[in-house]
């Protein structure tokens, strides 16, 4: 393999990842917030759709991530209110989001399937992204990556370095003393699972506009069900969200890859791949039980009553 | 006039039997609310919708044929469910079941033997049961959450039908279509009544809800199941073994769904195709929540939702309606019963002095 090849792998690893990005780093807010949204799938497709069809008829990539985060935002509101307002479970609210998301989708989706986009261009920036090897790898993706990077370093500092951060994690881990401390713990979890859910749409957008860029019913593929096993393999950090998200993008492109090789695989047992290694991955984090019960926050799906405290 | 909001004291009875009927109601409502915005005539496509697919003999008999495993996979499903095990792989148990179903029918398709029907559901029972006994594995071995294995699982499952279907299953004489060979007539399931496609796998189905009525209210097992999701600690206080209730939450989910996929392909499939399901695993999430966890329930919300399978594909051909709206319409119904289950904890006090506003009782 020389070494051409072996940068465009990683290249398209980051571009495979960065969907994964979005939506795992949004969902990993909704869990500090102690909130589980299993919807993430819905929301995606959803935020997919309805970026695609925005880009499809303005041809601007501003409102097309716009309307995205939108859509997906407008979803995790249906969530919310059935959670957070009328105390609905958490599990059934959020798979039934997603049952809805794929309908949805499919049913906004119809005039759209054999539509094409140009897709996002990458950015060249002068000099820099001519830089032999090291300017390819650092400098030529499109501004949505940039953006996910951007949005990780805007995260960390949020949780790590800012009072609303910790207020956010303290709810998590006891929304009673939250409550007690005069904090709104409904309204604090509504922000949470609303920019968890633009964040979903956002990962939607970019696959539907800048990873594929076509619209295809059920495009997402499993993705937010991804997204939501790697924020538990990233034992809820944000750094680790990434790294996660990259080591799938890398399995997502191997199996396109592996043919290339010399190997005689049939292309379904490569395309089964991403979804066997999440299931390697979930068995080999999981089976240490303290290091979940330290790292996931204690009300993690829990419903609160604010009337019984 | 002000309305309040209170909690009731005890947990309405009647509004979790009333909370299935609102959120129908809604979601019709709401329907044809869509329909009229898309400028179609909402009594003509209230017709076209509810009534058109099952004005006939034909017709019922298609709606039972939707409702089999939807009601089969609910029963299965919602065994699970009691205890907090949310297994949402039954489309790839499904799957799994056609699998081992499919593969008896095939190496066998020169048998006329009597024994090659009961062979196909045995072996696709065994097939959807391995494929739930996954999850239940990994969770107790290994604590991995339940619903993304048994979620993943469902990619892998149809991705391995896909691989039979394109490679060794493939039929010789099917000009290169991903299909396996048409079942002979032994591997086939008989019709029950003549003039329609009705097949004798929805007496399964049947069985099932009444097998699935006695375990669940009436058996110890069943009870076990319901305390461990109630309350865990009270489960394991009185010395219930948690382990257990995995492994029959999960195999019952993958029991049932290996005998749908086998009723599917042994009835109005008639082979392996790459899709064996139009998402039945999922749906049947709904069937189950909407039928309350109860097989009488599970009956009636099935029927429910297999009208909305007939109505997308009969609003397709009358009305040019896409029958994508089937999707929306299932998840919208099981929004609204998460809404209208909250009256069953709390109640809307309806006040016609507003002067009482912000005074507590």
């Amino acid at each position: 393999m020389n070494p051409d090849t072996l940068i465009n792998i990683l290249i398209a690893t980051v571009a495979a990842g960065t969907p994964l990005v979005f939506a795992a780093l949004g969902e990993l807010i909704v869990e500090k917030s102690g909130v589980l949204n299993l919807g993430v799938e819905g929301m995606m497709l959803v935020g997919a759709i309805s970026g695609f069809i925005a880009m499809a008829k303005t041809g601007s990539l501003v409102i097309a991530v716009s309307c995205g985060m939108l859509a997906g935002a407008l979803m995790a509101l249906i969530f919310a209110v059935l959670t957070l307002s009328l105390m609905a479970n958490q599990v059934a609210s959020g798979l039934a989001l997603t049952i809805f998301g794929t309908g949805l989708s499919a049913f906004m989706g119809i005039e759209y399937t054999s539509v094409a986009l140009k897709g996002v261009p990458n950015i060249d920036i002068p000099i820099l992204s001519h830089i032999p090897i090291l300017g390819r790898l650092v400098f030529s993706y499109d501004i949505l990556v940039y953006l996910s990077l951007f949005l990780l370093a805007g995260i960390m500092w949020f949780l790590y370095k800012t009072r609303a951060g910790l207020i956010l994690k303290a709810i998590g881990e006891s929304p009673k003393s939250g409550h007690a401390l005069g904090f709104s713990v409904i309204g604090i979890r509504y922000l949470a699972v609303l920019f968890g859910g633009a964040m979903a749409g956002l990962g939607g957008v970019y696959l539907a506009v800048a990873y594929t860029p076509m619209w295809v019913e059920g495009m997402v593929a499993g993705r937010g069900w991804v997204a939501l096993a790697l924020v538990v393999f990233a034992t809820w950090r944000p750094a680790r969200v990434m790294i996660g998200a990259y080591l799938f993008g890398g399995v997502t492109i191997l199996q396109f890859h592996i043919q290339g090789f010399g190997l005689e695989i049939p292309s379904q047992i490569l395309s089964m791949l991403p979804y066997i290694a999440t299931i390697v991955v979930l068995v080999l984090i999981s089976r240490d039980k303290n290091l979940i019960r330290l790292n996931s926050p204690a009300s993690l799906g829990i419903t609160f009553h604010p009337e019984n405290n | 006039m002000v309305f309040k909001i209170e909690p009731r004291p005890v947990p309405s009875k009647r509004m979790r039997y009333f909370s299935p009927l609102i959120a129908a109601a809604l979601m019709l409502f709401t329907g044809l609310l869509i329909f009229t915005l898309l400028g179609k005539n909402p009594v003509l496509a209230f017709h076209a919708f509810f009534i058109e697919p099952i004005n006939d003999l034909y017709g019922v008999g298609e709606l039972i044929i939707k409702a089999s495993p939807l009601m089969l996979i609910g029963v299965g499903l919602a065994i699970g469910f009691k205890a907090n095990i949310w297994n949402i792989g039954a489309e790839g148990q499904l799957a799994m079941g056609a699998i081992f179903g499919g593969g008896v029918a095939i190496y066998f398709n020169e048998s006329t033997s009597i024994f090659i029907l009961p062979a196909m559901f045995i072996s696709g029972i065994i097939g959807g049961m391995l494929w739930a006994s996954i999850p239940a594995f990994l969770k107790i071995r290994y604590n991995a959450n339940e619903i993304l294995v048994s979620l993943m699982l469902n990619y892998v499952a149809i991705l391995i039908l896909s691989l039979l279907i394109h490679g060794p299953w493939k039929d010789p004489q099917g000009y290169g279509f991903p299909q396996s060979v048409l079942f002979s007539d032994s591997t086939l399931l008989p019709i029950l009544i003549e003039g329609t496609r009705l097949h004798a796998g929805v007496i399964l189905s049947f069985a099932a809800i009444g097998v699935g009525w006695i375990f669940l209210l009436k058996s110890f097992v069943g009870y076990q199941l319901q305390v461990s999701g109630l309350a865990i600690n009270a489960a394991s206080y009185a010395g219930f073994n948690y382990k257990k209730m995995i492994w029959i939450g999960l195999l019952a989910g993958g029991l049932c769904s290996g005998i749908a996929g086998v009723s599917e392909i042994a009835g109005p499939i008639g082979q392996l195709l790459p899709s064996v399901s139009p998402g039945y695993g999922f749906a049947a999430i709904i069937v189950a929540y909407v039928g309350r966890l109860h097989p009488v329930g599970i009956l009636l919300s099935s029927l429910l939702m297999a009208l909305l399978y007939l109505g997308g594909e009969s609003g397709q051909m009358n009305l040019d309606l896409p029958s994508a709206v089937t999707g929306v319409f299932q998840g919208m119904l099981l929004f609204y019963l998460l809404a209208a289950d909250f009256l069953i904890n709390f109640r809307i006090r309806f006040k016609s002095n507003p002067t009482l506003k912000g005074t507590k009782p």
